[in-house]
């Protein structure tokens, strides 16, 4: 007997049952589906931190004042110190101290308060140096940007985010307005790229000033000269590790620090995408796991169905053998019904899980990553789950003796 | 000089089936019940026996183990000059396609499936190709008078029907030989009397035919006879016809 020939037994066999067959596979079905939603909410999470962090710019290491209190890079107390200053900057600037830093940009800033004409709106002023715009990623989409000369000069102009030239200045040319910042005139000489939100908030509400013209006329800090944050970009991902051993042996001989008294933190983005990662691989461990007893109460159900069917069966295997079914037979015949079982209800949790990855990031606001090896997986696990539950069952029925099959009534 | 073990050969060799002090012990328990109890039967080719007796006396029994349907306990079996006594499982289902067709006093058909389905069935596990099974199927089904009624169900036919349907599934491999344990138990006298006509048509036709039943009416309808009692065989004087 081919298997084709079993297979359609096992079909026809399945089909004359259609309900029983139908919730049989309901149980696989709703097991691999919420296998596949949950490891997908769970990759997909991570993708978008991971997608948020990458937008930060290339080979980008982030200095923070306070120091670490993990390997994780974890950082504790951020902003509370003020130990980075405009100097640290400039001193990692220098390619003598640290050859694989390309570009170095200080940020300090707050929030603040804009007044165009009667409109107010208060966004974040971002104090830098005219290489924040490379080492960043960004580009100005109208005017320009502020020159080295203008941040010697501490000259009163700014670039503005889409989202601030919106809420400020509605429809109106921002370029060379005038508007006020903390009672200070300044003049917009630029409008940026749109970037989008990010886990760093919208990044298209900004408001960037030369760092000198903030240290001047707007920073209430004791110490203008310093700085909340230092962007670093390493000159390409090889000399990362390098440009963080050089920023970090640098800053430490400047603070006159050890590496255990350390005042400041250097991360870089694959600090932040391991700790994003490792959040987010628990909660999907965890979501799977229920996932996954489901699939198992599932595959406890095509056993339990493929029992009662041997026994209801008894005659109708018995007269199987009469006719010249071997033993063998009839255990591939019970085994690719429980197989079938299982593989059509992966099939149509497949399709669940496929439609559900669709569906619920529109719901809920939320990236589901349905990748095409997990969907073979689920396929493969429903069909070893077939399998397996027809094991016993199959067996059963091949070990019935014909003559005791034939006559149970 | 050696001595060579000795093994039973069939006495008859051109006998189609020859049993020789076959016993059948069913152990139930403590208790042990003797069904069947050295039976010698030859059976040629052609032949039309009935196996009569009353209910208990172990045809039954005797019919599974000539159907290589069980073993027997003790005693030896030739089917067409095979000693299939010692045969496995596999090994007689296999001799059970290819030599043998039964018919059952419950018909045994499968409920869901349509007359030529059900028909088909032996000769799925003999391995002969979808196509030519539809044909052969619908040949045996028009031997029998069913040629009408080959996309029924058996819900949808009557006894006699039904144990026609069942007759064909014995045939439609052209087996050496057609078992029939109380083929007309479950049937009115018109069946009966239909289906014993068709069995000595195909009789006729030169198919051996082993019948067992308890009424003699239908013993009669054989061209030979046998009685069986408390498990052993007796062949009445001048029973052959
Ligand atoms: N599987 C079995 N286990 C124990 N005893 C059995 C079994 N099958 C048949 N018997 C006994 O063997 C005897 C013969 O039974 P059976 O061959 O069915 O008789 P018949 O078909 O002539 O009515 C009976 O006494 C019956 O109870
Ligand atoms: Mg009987």
């Amino acid at each position: 007997m081919t298997w084709l020939e079993t297979l359609r037994t096992a079909y026809d066999a399945l089909r004359t049952r259609r309900l029983r067959s139908a919730l049989t596979m309901l149980g696989i079905l709703i097991g691999i589906a919420a296998v596949m939603l949950t490891v997908g909410l769970g990759q997909g999470a991570q993708k978008q931190v991971t997608d948020q962090i990458n937008k930060l710019g290339s080979n980008l290491l982030i200095v923070t004042p306070g120091s670490s209190t993990s390997a994780s890079g974890v950082r504790g107390g951020r902003g509370s110190a003020t130990t980075l200053t405009m100097d640290d900057a400039a001193m990692l600037a220098d390619p003598g101290v640290a050859p694989d830093i390309a570009r170095v940009a200080p940020v300090s800033g707050g929030s603040l308060s804009l007044v165009a004409g009667t409109t107010t709106w208060t966004s974040n002023v971002v104090a830098t140096t005219p290489d924040w715009l490379a080492v960043r990623a960004r580009t100005v989409s109208l005017g320009r940007f502020f020159t080295a000369d203008e941040l010697a000069s501490e000259s009163p102009v700014v670039v503005l985010g889409t989202t601030t030239v919106t809420q400020l200045l509605g429809g109106a040319a921002a370029v060379g307005q005038t508007i006020t910042i903390g009672g200070q005139n300044v003049t917009v000489i630029g409008v940026l790229n749109t970037e989008g939100s990010t886990t760093g908030g919208d990044q298209d509400d900004l408001v960037i000033m030369p760092q000198s013209t903030y240290a001047a006329r707007l920073s209430t800090s004791a110490n203008p000269r310093s700085v909340s944050t230092i962007y670093i970009e390493a000159k390409d991902s090889t000399s990362l590790s390098a440009a963080y051993q050089e920023a970090t042996n640098a800053l430490l001989s400047a603070h006159g620090v050890t590496l255990t008294s350390q005042d400041f933190t250097v991360s870089s983005q694959q600090a932040l995408v391991d700790t994003a990662t490792s959040t987010t691989r628990i909660l999907t461990v965890l979501l799977s796991s229920i996932a996954a007893i489901s699939l198992l109460v599932g595959g406890i159900g095509v056993m339990n169905i493929m029992l009662v069917s041997v026994t209801e069966r008894i005659r109708e295997i018995g007269l199987r053998k009469a006719l010249g079914a071997t033993p063998r037979i009839i255990l591939r015949q019970f085994l690719v019904e429980a197989s079938l079982l299982g593989l059509v209800g992966g099939l149509a949790g497949l399709g669940l899980g496929m439609l559900g990855g669709v569906i619920l990031p529109r719901v809920v606001n939320f990236p589901v990553a349905i990748s095409p090896v997990a969907a073979a997986a689920g396929l493969g696990v429903s069909l070893i789950i077939g399998i397996t539950a027809g094991v016993y069952p199959a067996s059963r029925a091949a070990r019935l003796a014909p003559i005791e099959a034939l006559r149970s009534e | 000089m050696t001595l060579q073990p000795f093994v039973p050969q069939p006495l008859t060799p051109d006998a189609l089936l020859e049993l020789r002090s076959v016993s059948k012990t069913y152990a139930s328990g403590s208790l042990e019940v003797a069904a069947v109890r050295g039976v010698d039967l030859v059976v040629h080719q052609g032949d039309y026996v009935a196996i009569m007796g009353p209910s208990g006396s172990g045809k039954s029994t005797l019919m599974h183990i000539i159907g290589c349907l069980d073993v027997p306990t003790s005693g030896s079996y030739w089917l067409a000059g095979v000693d299939v006594a010692g045969m496995g499982e596999s090994d007689l289902a296999v001799v059970r396609n290819q030599r043998i067709g039964f018919v059952f006093q419950q018909f045994n058909l499968l409920a869901t499936m349509s007359a030529w389905r059900n028909v088909e069935l032996p000769l799925i596990y003999a391995g002969v190709p979808r196509a030519e099974r539809r044909r052969r199927a619908v040949e045996a089904l028009t031997r029998v008078g069913l040629a009408d009624r080959v996309d029924h169900r058996p819900g949808e036919l009557s006894g006699g029907q039904q144990q026609r349907v069942s007759v064909a599934r014995a045939l439609v491999t052209e087996p050496d030989l057609i078992l029939a344990d109380e083929p007309t138990g479950n049937l009115d006298s018109t069946s009966t009397a239909d289906v014993l006509e068709l069995f000595a048509e195909l009789n006729a036709q030169g198919r051996t035919i082993v019948l067992i039943t308890h009424e003699h009416d239908v013993a009669e309808a054989a061209r030979r006879m046998v009685v069986m009692r408390d498990g052993r065989l007796d062949e009445p004087m001048g029973a052959r016809r």
